[in-house]
């Protein structure tokens, strides 16, 4: 079964800042492009993160190709640029570009983005909706949306824009506007990811995250768990180890027999290490648990040792790829 | 991710190798001790460990004797219960702390409430309250985009003027990118003093006035983009701020020329991964450009090895001797030294990454802090944690400075 047979053409990619959200996002992207698909990214954030990952010069306000899959499916990247978005929204409904270009200069655009912080919100998610209804020839134009959003602390009020901005502009043109948004990101299309470490704070915020995102009725998708540590002892060992229980003179007779040099010095450092490992992974452990609890599909994604590049990508891309065939075959 | 704090200069891939520069050692023991030293601004990417390094620095502070306050703007729940943040009232509160010399204060900042306090403590009550109930004022001091970083530094303010503490550390709020601590409040203050405001609420302060044809056009897009509710509310916002007490503008200067004063240094913290360490150097060369004192950079989260005799490589090698040769243990062994060669890859990424800061900011002090096992979350964890920030730089079991993950290579 194909990944994206499922309804969900939206994907929004949220986490607590540095559990590697953009890094997820453009995994999932290159996971859904397989088979010939083809993929929009979208970053929102401003930071250039997607164009770092994909080793190419900073996105302009352009959808631009950043890697090709297998079966000639394509990622498209967009960053989008908030004053970018604004003048294409004028231009759009009252045809004011060029006076536009003249408000940007008076800093009226910076002065009208910040005084309605859901104004920037609004432009965003608007900028998402038209990618994801885009249609060409009677077919969407991308198969799949998938956005690096903001961090799991302004998640809910990012997409609950129609609440947002009720409270500031009451009525006029991006009021109906952002009702047009809410209708496609409450839809069955849209799944909001949640990505996650095994550590307290992430956990936290992921069940906090889900609770927000539920009371808003935005649709709640998997829980990512990134960067776990995969056990390299068996979980036996693992436990004796994280006890405490694992001394020098258990590695020693072994590595002497492998004439290797370095003594006990070499052994009491290797359990040292081992111990930590085994403590990280029982730590880890723990916490999966109250991810569990959370009640939403789960992947793990391992921490990588080497350098972040396209080929890192496209292994987290697979183990992902997985995740949406059991998901499509469960639902 | 293949870019980090700064590209691969061309010319450097023709010339042989050399050895990556050395980056001094941060010595922030003498630094939180030193009585001259009033304020600790810890601050970096989220996710980080800021709360934590800011926290573990002013228990160490409390240790060696001073009377301390640590302002933390979003903590963990388990670390904030162990400093004994429970409750929000948006003030300083003792953590004892067993033996300490002197004194540990914490509070978490509740910006809305900073913000509200500031209202109310400047205007007559009908006025604060008319502030406070204006749909405006709720949104601007609960979502603004600048309005945590502003109200930081409206803290930091109030922590200082009340002299009631020898130290000030202050963590950062876990903004879109670092440099948003510095700029917010400036923003925040530009556009609340600013001409565009005074513009479109002029009308409601002088009764009527002739406007000039470009400012009727800029107010008519305005109200199309945001409906005009909102502008009357801003209009009734301005009007009640206006007359309460001086400009913004005024505030947020006095505030940030605090970070300016002798006795202010800056802590930079990272993660050993390329956008923490591409936030942290953006940070570093703005600190320089605004003549902000610099204590150095804290690379949180590494993983130094525990023997570094033997090479990635060389341990794989030998995982597979050791388990062809078999026998009691072997399985173990093998397991045990591939977790070794997985370390030092893992560590070998960290100091390239690291070395690619120096490189760029070589005359930037460094202190690594490896990872925790586990969560910090109580004083211990946090005493473990100031041990590794404020320790003697070759105290180590390896002997590998404090300022590294790796050993330099020597030339």
């Amino acid at each position: 079964m194909s990944p994206d047979s499922s309804p969900v053409r939206l994907h929004v990619v949220t986490g607590k800042g540095g559990t590697g959200k953009t890094t997820v996002a453009a995994a999932l992207a290159l996971a859904l492009a397989s088979d010939g698909r083809t993929v929009l990214l979208v970053e929102t954030e401003g930071r250039q993160g997607v164009a770092q990952l994909f080793d190419t010069p900073p996105l302009p306000y352009e959808e631009r190709r950043v890697a090709v899959t297998r079966g000639g499916g394509e990622v498209k990247a967009l960053a989008i640029d908030v004053e970018e978005a604004l003048l294409d929204y004028l231009d759009m409904f009252y045809n004011l570009r060029r006076a536009g270009r003249a408000l940007r200069k008076m800093g009226a655009i910076d002065f009208a983005t910040s005084i309605a912080p859901g104004l920037r919100d609004v432009l965003i998610t608007g900028k998402v909706k038209e990618a994801v209804t885009r249609r060409h020839d009677g077919r969407p134009v991308y198969d799949a949306v998938v956005v690096d959003a903001p961090p799991t602390g302004r998640i809910t009020r990012f997409l609950n824009v129609t609440n947002e901005m009720g409270q500031l502009a009451r009525s006029g043109p991006i009021k109906t506007q952002s009702d047009g948004v809410m209708a496609v990101l409450r839809s069955p299309q849209t799944a909001v990811h949640l990505v996650t470490l095994l550590e307290d704070m992430p956990v936290q915020e992921t069940a906090d995250a889900i609770d927000e995102l539920t009371k808003a009725e935005l649709p709640v998708g998997s829980v990512i768990v990134n960067m776990a540590t995969e056990p390299v002892l068996p979980v036996e060992e693992l436990t004796r180890a994280a006890e405490g229980r694992l001394t020098g003179a258990d590695l020693a007779p072994a590595l002497a027999a492998a004439h290797l040099t370095g003594g006990p010095e070499l052994a009491q450092a290797l359990v040292a290490e081992v111990t930590e490992h085994a403590r990280r992974w029982a730590g880890q452990d723990a916490l999966r648990d109250e991810v569990e609890a959370l009640g939403r599909p789960t992947i793990e994604l391992p921490l990588l040792t080497g350098p972040m590049d396209l080929g890192s990508l496209f292994e987290l891309a697979a183990r992902l790829e997985d995740h949406l065939r059991t998901e499509v075959a469960a639902a | 991710m293949s870019a980090a704090a700064q590209p691969e200069r061309p010319a450097r891939a023709t010339r042989p190798a050399r050895p990556a520069p050395v980056a001094p050692a941060m010595d922030l023991q003498a630094l939180i001790t030193d009585p001259e030293t009033r304020i600790v601004v810890c601050c970096g990417a989220g996710g980080v460990g800021k709360t934590t390094t800011s926290a573990a620095l002013a228990l160490a502070a409390a240790e060696a004797g001073r009377t301390v306050v640590v302002l933390t703007i979003d903590p963990a729940r388990r670390l904030a219960q162990s400093l004994g943040l429970v409750e929000l009232d948006n003030e300083p509160r003792r953590v004892e702390v067993p033996g300490a010399d002197g004194e540990l204060h914490a509070m978490m900042l509740d910006m809305k409430r900073t913000f509200d306090d500031i209202v109310t403590a400047h205007s007559t009550p009908e006025r604060g309250q008319a502030i406070l109930e204006n749909p405006f004022y709720q949104t601007l001091s609960s979502s603004f985009s600048g309005t945590q970083e502003y109200m930081a530094m409206e803290k930091l303010g109030q922590l200082r003027a009340s002299d009631q503490w020898d130290l000030i550390i202050v963590d950062t709020p876990p903004s879109r990118s670092a440099l948003d601590f510095l700029d917010a409040p400036n923003r925040m203050s530009r556009f609340l003093d600013g001409t565009m405001i005074r513009l479109l609420t002029a009308p409601s302060r002088s009764g009527f006035k002739i406007a000039s044809a470009g400012f009727m056009f800029f107010s008519r897009i305005i109200s199309k983009i945001l409906g005009g509710q909102l502008l009357r509310d801003i209009s009734a916002f301005v009007a009640a701020l206006d007359t309460m007490f001086g400009g913004f503008r005024e505030r947020a200067t006095a505030t940030y020329e605090l970070l300016r004063r002798p006795g202010t240094w800056f802590v930079v913290v990272a993660t050993p991964e390329p956008d923490a360490l591409r936030e942290a150097s953006y940070f570093v060369d703005r600190l320089s450009a605004e003549g902000m004192p610099l204590a150095g950079l804290v690379v949180n989260r590494t993983h130094p090895p525990a023997t570094t005799a033997l090479s990635a490589t060389r341990a794989e090698g030998a995982a597979e001797e050791v388990a062809e040769a078999g026998g009691p243990g072997a399985g173990l062994a093998a397991a045990a030294l591939r977790v070794h060669a997985e370390r030092m890859l893992l560590a070998t990424r960290e100091q390239h990454l690291a070395d690619r800061f120096t490189s760029a900011h070589p005359e930037v002090a460094v202190r690594t802090v490896p990872a925790a096992a586990g969560d910090v979350h109580d004083l211990d964890g946090l005493r473990g944690m100031a041990d590794a920030l404020t320790g003697a730089d070759d105290d180590t079991p390896t002997g590998t400075p404090r300022t590294r993950v790796l050993p330099a290579r020597r030339a």
